[in-house]
C-alpha cells in the first residue's frame, strides 16, 4: 500500500516501543471472557474514538464472540468491518489513491479557494503549507492569503514557507482585518490567475462567538469575490486531540460549514480515533492526514490503514 | 470548562435523589455514570477506573450519617477523591532573590509553549521579578519573531541567535547573557515543541537540562489533548523529571480531562492553568475549585479573586459610599458594567457563580450575547447629557426619542433600560450593607431575574433547585433507561 510508510516510519522512531498489537490479546483457541473484553474496550478508547463509538464495537463483539472460543481472524474482521463502517458515514469516502487531489472539489475553471481553520496549535500554518506543497507538485499554481494577523508572527512563518515553495503570497500587517487579507487574496489570485488560493485564518477556540462570526465573515467576503467560493473549507485538528474534537468540528462546520478535515501530527503516538466519532455525528469526511514534519509529510487519508494503525502500539 | 464531566456527574448523582441509603446498587449505578462521564472527558482508561475504585471503597459499606442524605454523602466522596487525584499542589516556581533562577518550558508541537513563556514573564514581571526569555525553538519558522514580538509587548528582554546554532548553544549562551546583564534574575527557556517519541529531539532537551540544570521544568499540556496526554507527559517525565505542569486553553468548552490523567500518571503538580490568549490570562491551578467546579459546586473563590485584582478599590469604596447614600445613578451603573466587563466575558464569569452555570449554558444555546447587551447598555447611556445621567427622572418622550436616536436603539429599550436601573439602584443600596456573601448571594438573586442580561427572556424560576433536572419528563425518561439497562445488564450477568 505504501500510503502509511511514513506514519510507520515516525512510529519507528523509538525502538523500545512495544508491539502489542491488538489482535494479540485474543489468542486462538482461548475463551473470550469478559475481562479479556474489558482489556480490547481499553485499547478501543485509548484511541480517543469516544465512548459511544466504543460501546458500539464492545457490544458488537459481546454479542458475537462472548464466551465463545477465539476465532482471531473473525473478531478481527468484524472489528475492521464495524470501524471501518462506522468511518465511512453515509457515502463512501475512498479517495482516488493516484490522484493525491481526488478529495478537493476544485472549481471547473478560475481559481479554487480553501479556507483553512482550526483552533489554536493544531498545526493550521504548516499544513498549509504541505497542501500548496502537494498541488503545486501536481501542477496546480497556488497562492496563499496570510489570515492569521493576530498571533505574533505567523505571518512571517506563512511567508518563510512561502519562500521556500516559490508561490506567491498576501500580507497585511498584522492586527489588520482578517477579511480584508482574505479579499486582497481573492483579487490577487484572480489577478494571477493562479489555479488555488488557500486563505489562512488564525487560531481561535470554538467557543469564542465573535472570532466564529468574525471567520463566516472571512467565508462571506470570499463567497462574494469569487461565486462558489471557498470551493473547500478545511478543518484542521489535532492527533492529540481528545473528546473536545467533536466540539471542534461542530462550531466550526456551524459557522462556516466544513467541508473535510485534516487531520495533524498523526506521527505520535496519538491515534486520532476523533475522526470516527466527528465521521457519525457530523458526517465530516477526513480528507488529509499530517505524518511528520518535512514538507511532504502529507498524505491522502485512507480508512483501511488508518484502521490499520488504530491499534498499532 | 469541565462543562461536561460536570454535566454527566450531575446526571449519575441525579440518581440519588430521592433515596434513602447508599446501597451497593445504586452506587454502582452511579459510579458506572461517572466512568462514562470520565472517559467523555477524555481522562485515561486505567486513572478513571482506578478513581470509581476509590470511589466504590470510600462510598460502599459507609455509614450515612444522620446529617446528610446520600447524595450529600456521595457527592462529598467523589469531591474528595477528584481533589485527592488532581492535588496537592505547589504553585510555587522556587524563585530565590539574588541568584538567577532557569526556567524550562517544553513540550508538544502547538500545545502554547511561546505564548506561556510571555505569561509566565508577565506573571513574573507583577511580582517585581526582572525576567529574560530565551528563543530555543529554531525549529518552527518564525517561532522567534514571535517570542521577540512577546517580548516587546511586556518589554522583557529577549535574548535570540540567528538560525543555525544548536538549541543546546543558545540556552548556553541566553543563561550566560543574563548572568552578564545583572538586571535579570529569571531566564525562562522555550524549547522547540517535539513529539515525545522524537528520540533525537528529546535528546536535545536531556542535554538542556544537563548542561543548564534549570531549577524548574514546566510541561506545557494542551487541556483538549484526548488519551494520549498519558503518553507524552509520562514520556516527558521520564527524560527530564519536571517540576510542574501548565494546562493552556482551558477558556474552551474542553472537559480537560487531561489534567487528572497527567496528574494521576506523572505525580507532578499543575501549577498553573492559561484561560486565554491574552498575556494576563494566566491563572493558579487549584484542585479544590475544579473539583468544586466539575460537580456544580461552582467557583466562588476564583471569582472573589478574580474581583479583587481586576476592581478599582477606590472607585469601589466611592460607590459604595453612594449607594450607602442612597445615590446611585447611571453613570455609577455604566461604570459598574465596565468593571464587570474587565473581569472577563460574562458567561465565563456566570459560570462561576454556584447555580448559574445552567444559565450561562442557556444563553450559550441560544443566541443571547450578553456583551452585546452591555454595549447596547453603554450605547443608550452615552447618548445622555450628563443631567440626564445624574437624574432619570427628567426623561420624557422627545429626550427618550433623542436618546435613542443618538445610541441607535429603540425607545422602547431605554424605557426597558430605566426601569431595570430603578430595580438595581434599590438592590444596590440593599447590598450596600451586607457581608460580602450575602452580596454574592444577592448578585445571583440578580441574575436570576435578568439583570445582566435585560435584552433576555430567561424562562427562569428563582425557586427551583440549582442542581435539578431542567426537564423532568426527560429526567424520568432517562431514569426509565437507565433502570431497563440496568435489567437488562443484570439479565446477561446471571447468564
Amino acid at each position: 500500500m505504501g500510503l502509511f510508510d511514513k506514519l510507520k516510519r515516525g512510529l519507528q522512531k523509538t525502538k523500545d516501543l512495544l508491539r502489542t498489537d491488538v489482535r494479540d490479546l485474543f489468542k486462538a483457541g482461548e475463551i473470550v471472557t469478559d475481562e479479556k473484553l474489558q482489556d480490547f474496550y481499553a485499547r478501543l478508547i485509548a484511541t480517543d474514538m469516544g465512548v459511544e463509538a466504543a460501546n458500539a464495537i464492545r457490544d458488537d463483539l459481546n454479542e458475537k464472540h462472548r464466551g465463545r472460543t477465539a476465532v482471531i481472524d473473525e473478531i478481527w474482521g468484524d472489528v475492521r468491518a464495524k470501524l471501518k463502517a462506522l468511518l465511512k458515514g453515509e457515502q463512501d469516502h475512498l479517495w482516488d489513491v493516484n490522484n493525491p487531489l481526488s478529495p478537493l472539489k476544485l472549481a471547473p475553471q478560475g481559481t479554487t479557494v480553501i479556507l483553512v481553520a482550526g483552533v489554536n496549535g493544531v498545526g493550521k500554518t504548516t499544513s498549509i503549507a504541505k497542501l500548496a506543497n502537494l498541488l503545486k507538485k501536481n501542477g496546480k499554481s497556488v497562492a496563499l492569503a496570510a489570515g492569521d494577523t493576530f498571533r505574533a508572527a505567523a505571518v512571517e512563518q506563512l511567508t518563510l514557507w512561502s519562500q521556500r515553495l516559490g508561490c506567491e503570497i498576501v500580507t497585511k500587517p498584522s492586527g489588520s482585518d482578517p477579511a480584508a487579507v482574505a479579499y486582497a487574496g481573492c483579487m490577487r489570485a484572480l489577478e494571477l490567475k493562479a489555479d488555488v488560493l488557500i486563505v489562512d485564518t488564525a487560531g481561535r477556540l470554538q467557543t469564542q462567538q465573535n472570532l466564529m462570526k468574525q471567520l463566516a465573515k472571512i467565508q462571506r467576503v470570499i463567497s462574494e469575490k469569487i461565486p462558489g467560493a471557498p470551493h473547500e473549507v478545511l478543518l484542521v485538528l489535532d492527533a492529540t486531540t481528545g473528546q473536545n474534537g467533536v466540539s471542534q468540528a461542530r462550531h466550526f462546520s456551524e459557522s462556516v460549514s466544513c467541508t473535510g478535515l485534516i487531520l495533524a501530527k498523526l506521527d505520535g503516538t496519538a491515534k486520532g480515533g476523533i475522526v470516527i466519532a466527528i465521521r457519525q455525528q457530523m458526517n465530516l469526511p477526513v480528507k488529509y492526514i499530517g505524518v511528520g514534519e518535512q514538507i511532504d509529510d502529507l498524505e491522502l487519508f485512507d480508512p483501511d490503514a488508518f484502521v490499520d494503525a488504530l491499534f498499532e502500539t | 470548562m469541565f462543562e461536561s464531566i460536570s454535566k454527566g456527574l450531575e446526571n449519575a448523582l441525579s440518581l440519588f435523589r430521592g433515596q434513602g441509603k447508599l446501597t451497593e446498587t445504586n452506587v454502582q449505578l452511579a459510579l458506572r455514570a461517572v466512568t462514562q462521564a470520565l472517559l467523555e472527558a477524555d481522562v485515561n482508561f486505567t486513572v478513571a477506573q482506578e478513581f470509581t475504585e476509590r470511589v466504590t471503597e470510600a462510598a460502599v459499606g459507609r455509614e450515612v450519617l444522620k446529617s446528610l442524605d446520600p447524595y450529600q454523602q456521595f457527592v462529598g466522596i467523589v469531591y474528595h477523591e477528584l481533589v485527592n487525584l488532581m492535588g496537592p499542589v505547589d504553585h510555587s516556581l522556587h524563585l530565590r532573590r539574588g541568584e538567577l533562577v532557569v526556567l524550562m518550558l517544553c513540550g508538544l508541537q502547538g500545545s502554547g509553549k511561546t505564548t506561556t513563556c510571555g505569561k509566565l514573564a508577565r506573571m513574573l514581571q507583577e511580582s517585581q521579578w526582572r525576567p529574560m526569555l530565551v528563543a530555543a525553538d529554531l525549529q518552527r519558522p518564525a517561532a522567534i519573531d514571535q517570542l521577540k514580538i512577546i517580548g516587546e509587548q511586556l518589554g522583557v528582554p529577549v535574548y535570540s541567535e540567528p538560525a543555525g546554532a544548536g538549541a543546546v548553544k543558545v540556552c548556553q549562551n541566553g543563561v550566560a547573557a543574563a548572568r552578564q546583564a545583572d538586571n535579570i534574575d529569571v531566564v525562562i527557556l522555550d524549547t522547540a515543541g517535539r513529539l515525545h517519541i522524537d528520540a533525537e529531539l528529546m535528546q536535545e532537551l536531556e542535554q538542556i537540562d544537563l548542561k543548564i540544570s534549570p531549577q524548574q521544568i514546566l510541561l506545557v499540556c494542551d487541556s483538549m489533548t484526548g488519551q494520549d496526554a498519558v503518553n507524552s507527559a509520562k514520556a516527558f517525565n521520564e527524560a527530564l523529571e519536571l517540576d510542574g505542569v501548565i494546562l493552556t486553553k482551558l477558556d474552551g468548552d474542553a472537559r480537560g480531562g487531561a489534567a487528572l490523567s497527567v496528574k494521576a500518571v506523572t505525580g507532578v503538580p499543575i501549577k498553573f492553568i492559561g484561560v486565554g490568549e491574552q498575556l494576563d490570562k494566566l491563572e493558579p491551578f487549584h484542585p479544590d475549585r475544579m473539583a468544586g467546579r466539575i460537580l456544580g459546586m461552582g467557583d466562588v473563590l476564583t471569582l472573589v479573586e478574580k474581583a479583587q485584582r481586576e476592581f478599582d478599590a477606590e472607585q469601589m469604596a466611592l460607590q459604595q459610599e453612594k449607594m450607602m447614600r442612597g445615590k446611585f445613578t447611571l453613570v455609577d451603573f455604566r461604570n459598574t458594567m465596565g468593571q464587570i466587563k474587565k473581569l472577563g466575558p460574562l458567561q465565563q464569569i456566570m459560570k462561576m457563580i454556584p447555580g448559574m452555570g445552567k444559565i450561562a449554558e442557556v444563553m450559550g444555546n441560544s443566541d443571547i450575547d450578553p456583551e452585546e447587551d452591555l454595549k447596547q447598555i453603554e450605547g443608550i447611556i452615552d447618548s445622555m447629557t450628563p443631567r440626564e445621567r445624574e437624574n432619570p427622572d427628567l426623561i420624557d418622550i422627545s429626550r427618550r426619542r433623542r436618546i435613542a436616536e443618538g445610541s441607535g436603539t429603540d425607545p422602547a429599550d431605554i424605557n426597558k433600560l430605566l426601569k431595570e436601573f430603578s430595580q438595581m439602584s434599590g438592590m444596590m443600596q440593599s447590598m450596600a450593607g451586607m457581608s460580602k456573601l450575602q452580596q454574592l448571594r444577592q448578585i445571583k438573586q440578580m441574575a436570576d431575574v435578568g439583570v445582566f442580561n435585560p435584552g433576555a427572556d430567561l424562562k427562569f424560576q428563582k425557586n427551583r433547585s440549582d442542581r435539578g433536572p431542567l426537564d423532568k419528563r426527560a429526567e424520568q425518561e432517562k431514569k426509565k433507561k437507565m433502570r431497563k439497562e440496568a435489567k437488562k445488564q443484570r439479565k446477561k450477568n446471571r447468564r
